[in-house]
């Protein structure tokens, strides 16, 4: 409904996944010296983080997302994070990619329901693009992009009113409706529960610019108080201590959008999709999906804006997996419900030929080229590193 | 002790979306039974009491992009019932029980997406042959309705407000001597009052402070408000006078409802509560009261519809986001 919730949605959808595969390149990068030829490193490590990011944040890109419009369907979005994913020498597969989004969305779906106010989705935003320029601190180049991106935040949003957040925030919610799927990490934190829903506290301090509950203040004619009351609930609410920056730089104070994941951590998901999900996303997939003409419209104008590295000559591409073993990423492949499946996007099935011909030609700009033949993968030894630990 | 306690759950085909005002309900004599609606994203789940659930969806998007729903509401005339639907590309009417399109109202929808959203929202019937609907732009549709047939005529257009209007709601008691019959509200918390008739008179403009007034009551001269920072306000229509402030919620208001027999005020907001609250007016110094009565914590879920079922406020019911049920509560 609003047309001002894209960038929002991307930057911090976008922030999610950054804090995932950092975590999850952590958790598989060998110390330098030790490495082979085929493990993971630290400057493995920074190089995807600096690539992705930098493509993240291309001008072209954002003054493509920055355009007003309508937000388009969960499926033509994650073909942008898929191209984002793939924009270094990392590689992901299906199984891991699903699950790598579907982390990203819960965690933001998490915290847009959370914020105390609709305004907080930007200090959220700006949380997660505080840990961005931490990630790529060491490259000018980039840090100065996406400072750029942080300058037109706050141009286009730190004016808005209340009701126009608002309005941003349920256009989020109607995004994220009826998304249950179990995080485990927010199960052992208990900010989920079994069922996949989130646990809302009833206590805490209340949002800026909002009173503690109670109070009941009668006026006469005259405008005068005349009379006072109290009334009390199982709420159990403090004042707030202050409100958090706005500005490039500053204490956000709010904890929302700052990075839940760490080494020892672990991130799981269940994606067994309750009998109720299952109706109503039965419904949705039935139901031949040839692109909508704006969503091609949108992914050629996005995606045309992604200017992607391609790896060097000899250089071959890495495999990440999000899942602890290459079996376990195989199982979830295999077991993924159909109606939780993110299915991509089927090129082919569009009506428009000029429309289709332009945009194979820029997702087959975008391929990068096969690992060569005989190298061999550095997931393909994750197992055995597991065996020893 | 509790005066309510939860009775039943319905069943929705579909969850209830965060919007403001996300339920409506037709009561007898109007219906024989109890009727619900709640909107989801694209379409409007009607719970009634014969037949299975129906689902109304949107009009006017193209083949492969349905409109969003931004409200919907059963307006009761003297001699009609219409269920109105409010989207993102006009106003849709339907008799009562949903089976028949009685009449279709689109907005002007620029080319391409602008800044500012378009949409319509904001229903109530009014001055017994009236519907007004609210606009982002802040304009009030005035619909003429006939007494049967679906030659709905736009009888005029309200230009007081420059905010998207959020509720609207019409005098449910007696309005005293100059007070107005209609409320209108918007996101910058400014409230309108009118007079209605061939032609609506604007009597008064509380001004907003800049906090969304999300949802509206009428009742007695008297204006309760529900704002975005908890608060619930009593205004008097008549004067524009700040009767009483209530800290009601710990978050945003996104439901209110009024019991016309009693004068009980229903609230609920994304803090997980619904609380019930009475107004009344003191007859010697004709000053405005209201006390709590009850509070209802809907576990894990944040309100965005509440409506009592009966004119007396002996039960309601309440919607929540992500929500596939509407649960309802009656005497303890």
């Amino acid at each position: 409904m609003s047309a001002r919730t894209l960038p929002l949605l991307f930057l911090n959808l976008g922030g999610e996944m950054l804090y995932i595969l950092d975590q999850r390149l952590r958790a598989q990068s060998i110390p330098g010296e030790k490495a082979r030829k085929d493990e993971w490193t630290d400057v493995d490590r920074k190089r995807v983080m600096n690539d992705i990011i930098s493509t993240m944040f291309n001008r072209k890109f954002m003054e493509e997302l920055f355009k007003p419009q309508e937000l388009y369907s969960k499926k033509a979005l994650r073909t942008v994070y898929d191209r984002l994913a793939h924009a270094s020498i990392m590689r992901l597969n299906q199984a891991s990619m699903d699950k790598l989004y579907d982390l990203m969305t819960m965690a933001f779906k998490y915290q847009v329901l959370l914020c105390p106010r609709p305004r907080d989705i930007l200090l959220v935003t700006f949380n997660h693009l505080d840990a961005i320029k931490d990630f790529i601190y060491e490259s000018p180049g980039i840090l100065n992009q996406v400072d750029e991106t942080f300058r037109q935040l706050i141009e286009t949003y730190n004016c808005l009113s209340d009701g126009e957040f608002q309005l941003i925030r349920q256009t989020l919610l109607i995004f994220f409706q009826d998304m249950h799927i179990r995080v485990s990490i927010f199960l052992k934190d208990k900010v989920q529960n079994s069922n996949g829903r989130f646990a809302l506290p009833i206590s805490g301090p209340v949002p800026w610019g909002t009173e503690v509950p109670g109070l009941i203040r009668i006026f006469n004619h005259k405008g005068v108080e005349v009379k006072r009351t109290e009334f009390t609930t199982a709420g159990n609410y403090v004042a707030p201590q202050r409100e958090g920056s706005f500005e490039l730089y500053g204490d956000r104070v709010l904890k929302l959008g700052t990075n839940m994941y760490s080494v020892s951590r672990p991130v799981e998901t269940h994606v067994a999709g309750s009998a109720k999900n299952l109706a109503s996303r039965a419904k949705e997939n039935t139901v031949p999906n040839p692109l909508a003409k704006e969503e091609l419209n949108f992914l050629a104008r996005l995606l045309g804006g992604l200017d992607i590295q391609k790896p060097a000559a000899g250089e071959t591409g890495f495999r990440l997996n999000l899942f602890t073993t290459d079996e376990e990423e195989e199982h979830a492949a295999q077991t993924r419900p159909e109606d939780l499946s993110y299915k991509v996007i089927n090129i082919e099935a569009t009506q428009e030929p000029g429309q289709r011909a332009e945009l194979s030609r820029i997702l087959g700009e975008l391929e990068v080229a096969e690992p060569r033949p005989g190298s061999v993968e550095k997931g393909e030894d994750l197992l055995a590193l597991m065996d020893g630990l | 002790p509790p005066r309510y306690r939860r009775e039943r759950a319905l069943a929705l085909r579909s969850s209830s979306s965060a919007l403001y005002n996300n339920l409506t309900v037709l009561c007898p004599p109007a219906r024989p039974a109890r009727a619900f609606g709640a909107v989801h994203g694209t379409t409007l789940s009607l719970l009634g009491p014969e037949g299975p659930p129906r689902q109304l969806p949107a009009r006017g998007g193209s083949a492969l992009s349905t409109p969003l729903l931004t409200q919907a509401a059963w307006c009761e005339l003297p001699a009609r019932v219409l269920l109105v639907l409010t989207s993102q590309r006009g106003v849709q009417m339907y008799e009562a029980d949903g089976s028949t399109l009685v009449f279709w109202h689109a907005l002007d929808v620029p080319e391409h997406p602008a800044a500012h959203s378009v949409f319509a929202r904001g229903i109530s019937a009014a001055g017994e042959r009236f519907i007004c609907v609210g606009t982002s732009s802040g304009a009030v549709l005035v619909f003429d309705i006939p007494p049967k047939g679906t030659n709905v005529t736009l009888s005029e257009v309200l230009e007081q407000h420059r905010d998207p209007i959020t509720d609207i709601a019409a005098e449910q008691g007696q309005a005293p001597e100059g007070a107005g019959d209609l409320v209108t509200a918007d996101d910058s918390g400014t409230l309108c009052l009118w007079s209605t008739g061939e032609e609506f008179t604007l009597l008064g403009k509380i001004p907003g402070s800049g906090c969304t007034c999300s949802s509206v009551t009428l009742w007695n001269g008297i204006v309760a408000a529900g704002y975005g920072n908890g608060q619930i306000r009593l205004w008097e229509a008549g004067t524009g006078q700040l009767r009483a402030q209530v800290s009601a919620h710990a978050r945003w208001i996104y439901a209110l409802d009024l019991a016309p027999l009693t004068g009980k005020l229903l609230s609920g907001a994304e803090d997980s509560f619904v609380h019930v609250w009475r107004l009344s007016r003191d007859p010697d110094t004709d000053d405005v009261e209201i006390q709590h009565c009850h509070a209802e914590c809907v576990t894990d879920t944040q309100v965005c519809g509440a409506r009592f079922c009966d004119p007396s406020g002996d039960t309601f019911a309440v919607t929540g986001y992500d929500l596939s049920e509407i649960l309802c509560y009656g005497p303890a």
